[in-house]
């Protein structure tokens, strides 16, 4: 009971010993959920199209990959008309990069908060992952009409989606954590950024099927979690027959290795971010 | 349960400064990584002491416990280690050595307005900004219309605060700010913010923080602020703690190193006297009643000016003079010795001392210095003067009968007079008396 009511905070240089404090991030659920909801009713103030924007976006690069991958280059897609086929893709591909350039770009944006006040660091690259669902449940109900448009309807796998969704934020927010400690330190990290999300992108079934990937290099290349995403989110719901496989697997072992490791890295430097932000 | 609040032990954080200060570029660290072993081949005792002077330490070996409802003020000179120390109390910064324990919830305000967003209104910043001090949003919402009514921007709640003036938006961030009531507050100098008289309304606030038996950490420039609302205080300089105890005598140590003067000053050898052939400085000093000398005088005491000279030739008829100076550098008054015993008759030589009391409840709250010398006035020429020759400290204990009364903000003014008030009734209204007299003999009739 007196415990309760009067923490004890320790101050000391960390150790080797690497803790993850949930209990602490728990506390600051609050501070969490704010900085989403500030990130949300910032984006679009004094835009002149306000939220369109989270629906142009990727309705436009639909239109762009629909005349020339699918009508130009007559690139295949599983027999699933091209544009649902790419914008089923684009959805979460989005996400994720939209995820992953404000998570990485997070701490130093932040810096006027981390010199004045404490909180468990965390907490601001995992508020931005956060902030970029609102635009994707926006720009979801974009599919939906063409889903009905194409008369598709989704198959039982269809209640998995949120795992997909889930392994793309997680995804995000693993390498975000990564990048966003790295650019307290390296400002390389900034130009990084968009070449990576460019290449990335190629190296994603976004524009293309998995099924060009020669079958037996498949698992490999589950390497990138974001294949297995998009593979899912096909999946799901445009209900191809087979699941993804072997390649779903090996992606969210690549996700798991990379979040541990991500958080390892964060928390290691997390001491130092107010000094040499 | 201990009734310590914030104990710490040799707690220490070193910098790097110089070129590695800051972020480090990624070519930087891997150039840095592939010469290292030239570099340790090369070392030198040179390098190392450059080494080491790539370091700074800006807090070492600080040691102090705060008991449970205790408000203690920091201070030193910039560079001196408080906001290094304030950041490693709130935790925003890891120490480099040493251990601390911080028993109770903290919230630290080393800025106001921190993480307002330009964009969102006066409403949606005060719950932001609200959340990121560590308030609860219940809270907030409890809090919200008193929030508002102390920052005055009731008209302006659901404008964005980038249309907000300075003052408003300073007002609004302090007012979040100040409706923070964790166990254990630290504070930076954010009182030095919005005009004055929203600095008195912050410094009231302050000030019931402290009563209401919460742990305060006060870090501040203004001695007056300290003295009023810290009965302790901690001094640092050069990252150490150099004093900690009671404020009056930390801050007037204080003093003593900052400006250079203290209270009591003196001349030994003669040669370095200052003065001429007719008449040279001994002393000065600042003394109370006893005759004890004083660095720190209670506003409600006199003060005593006391100088010791010695008059070389005789034939000539020399006044002590004083002038005291505030800490702004106004002069508050010269005067000059008007002793009858002495006016206009010359001193033979001997060494004399002249003391002046300047009658208590006269001198505002702060740091005084005292100008010395001795002139001849017919005519008039100036044997020698010596500026700020002494300081001292006015302080006001606030025990409610010095000119302040119960009065316990920010009090203007270079002089701080205790005048004689009365107050007579001139006319009463009749029925108003009449209705005394009738409660009067109900009650007397009760009584009985």
């Amino acid at each position: 009971m007196a415990s309760e009511a009067t923490p004890v905070l320790i101050l000391r240089p960390s150790t080797g010993f690497l803790r993850l404090h949930l209990r602490d991030l728990w506390e600051y659920r609050e501070l969490l959920y704010f900085l989403v909801w500030r990130d949300i009713k910032v984006r679009y103030k004094q835009t002149a199209l306000g939220a369109a924007w989270a629906i142009l976006q990727p309705v436009m690069t639909m239109l762009v990959f629909s005349v020339f991958f699918g009508r130009l280059a007559k690139v295949p897609s599983d027999g699933v008309p091209y544009p649902i086929f790419a914008y089923c893709a684009l959805l979460p591909w989005q996400l994720f990069a939209f995820a992953l350039t404000e998570s990485s770009n997070s701490l130093v944006a932040s810096q006027n908060l981390i010199t004045k006040v404490y909180f468990p660091r965390l907490v601001i690259p995992i508020s931005s992952v956060l902030a970029g669902l609102v635009d994707f449940a926006i720009a979801f109900v974009i599919l939906l009409v063409m889903m009905l448009y194409y008369g598709i309807v989704p198959t039982a796998a269809v209640a998995l989606l949120p795992l997909f969704l889930l392994l793309a934020v997680v995804t995000a927010l693993a390498v975000g954590l990564w990048f966003s400690a790295l650019n307290v330190k390296y400002r390389d990290v900034r130009y990084t950024i968009p070449f990576l999300t460019q290449f990335w992108m190629f190296a994603t079934p976004v524009a293309y099927p998995a099924s060009l990937v020669p079958e037996r290099w498949r698992p490999l290349y589950g390497l990138n979690p974001m294949a297995g995403v998009v593979e899912g989110f096909r999946w799901a719901l445009l209900g191809k027959e087979h699941a993804p496989g072997p390649l779903l697997w090996v992606s969210v072992a690549a996700v798991v290795v990379l979040l541990i490791g991500g958080l390892r890295y964060f928390k290691k430097t997390e001491s130092t971010f107010a000094d040499i932000v | 349960m201990s009734d310590i609040a914030i104990r710490v032990e040799k707690l220490g954080k070193r910098y790097s400064i110089g070129r590695r200060i800051g972020y480090q570029t990624f070519r930087e660290s891997v150039t840095d990584t592939l010469l290292a072993p030239f570099r340790l081949l090369r070392r030198t005792r040179r390098d190392e002491r450059r080494a080491e002077d790539e370091h700074i330490w800006a807090v070492k070996d600080v040691s102090f416990e705060i008991p449970r409802g205790e408000v203690v003020g920091v201070i030193g000179r910039n560079g001196a280690g408080k906001s290094t120390l304030l950041k490693l109390l709130s935790r925003i910064t890891e120490p480099t050595e040493g251990f601390g324990e911080i028993r109770g919830r903290v919230g630290s305000l080393l800025e106001v307005g921190t993480g307002f967003s330009n964009e969102l209104t006066g409403r949606e910043n005060t719950y932001l900004n609200g959340a990121i001090l560590g308030m609860r949003k219940a809270e907030i919402a409890r809090k919200f219309d008193e929030i508002v009514a102390f920052a005055e921007i009731e008209k302006f709640l659901d404008t964005p605060v980038k249309h907000y003036s300075s003052g408003m938006y300073m007002r609004l961030a302090f007012a979040v700010a100040a409706h923070l009531e964790p166990e254990i507050l630290i504070v930076d100098e954010v009182l030095a913010v919005g005009d004055a008289a929203f600095q008195k309304k912050c410094l009231n606030k302050m000030q019931d923080v402290g009563r209401a038996g919460r742990t305060v950490i006060f870090v501040s420039h203004s001695m007056p602020a300290i003295a009023r609302l810290c009965p302790k205080t901690l001094l640092l300089d050069a990252g150490k703690v150099v004093r900690f105890g009671a404020t009056h005598d930390v801050v007037s140590n204080y003093l003593r190193s900052d400006t250079g003067s203290c209270a009591a000053r003196q001349w030994v050898d003669a040669p370095r006297q200052p003065g001429n052939e007719i008449v040279t400085l001994r002393s000065v000093r600042i003394r109370g009643v006893a005759g004890e000398t004083r660095e720190t005088i209670d506003v409600r005491d006199p003060v005593g000016i006391e100088m010791e000279y010695e008059v070389w030739k005789p034939g000539y008829a020399l006044v002590p003079n004083f002038n005291v100076h505030d800490d702004q550098g106004v002069c508050l008054f010269t005067v000059h010795d008007l002793d009858p015993a002495w006016h206009r008759r010359p001193k033979p030589p001997g060494i004399y001392s002249t003391t002046a009391w300047v009658p208590g409840d006269l001198l505002a709250e702060g740091t005084h210095f005292v100008g010395a010398g001795v002139s001849t006035m017919i005519p008039l020429y100036t044997h020698f003067y010596e500026s700020d020759a002494v300081a001292f400290h006015v302080v006001d204990g606030c025990q409610g009968d010095s000119a302040r009364g119960d009065f316990n903000g920010d009090m203007p003014g270079i002089v701080r007079p205790l005048l004689e008030w009365s107050t007579r009734i001139i006319d009463e209204p009749i029925v108003a008396s009449a209705q005394v007299v009738t409660e009067h003999s109900v009650a007397a009739g009760a009584c009985e």
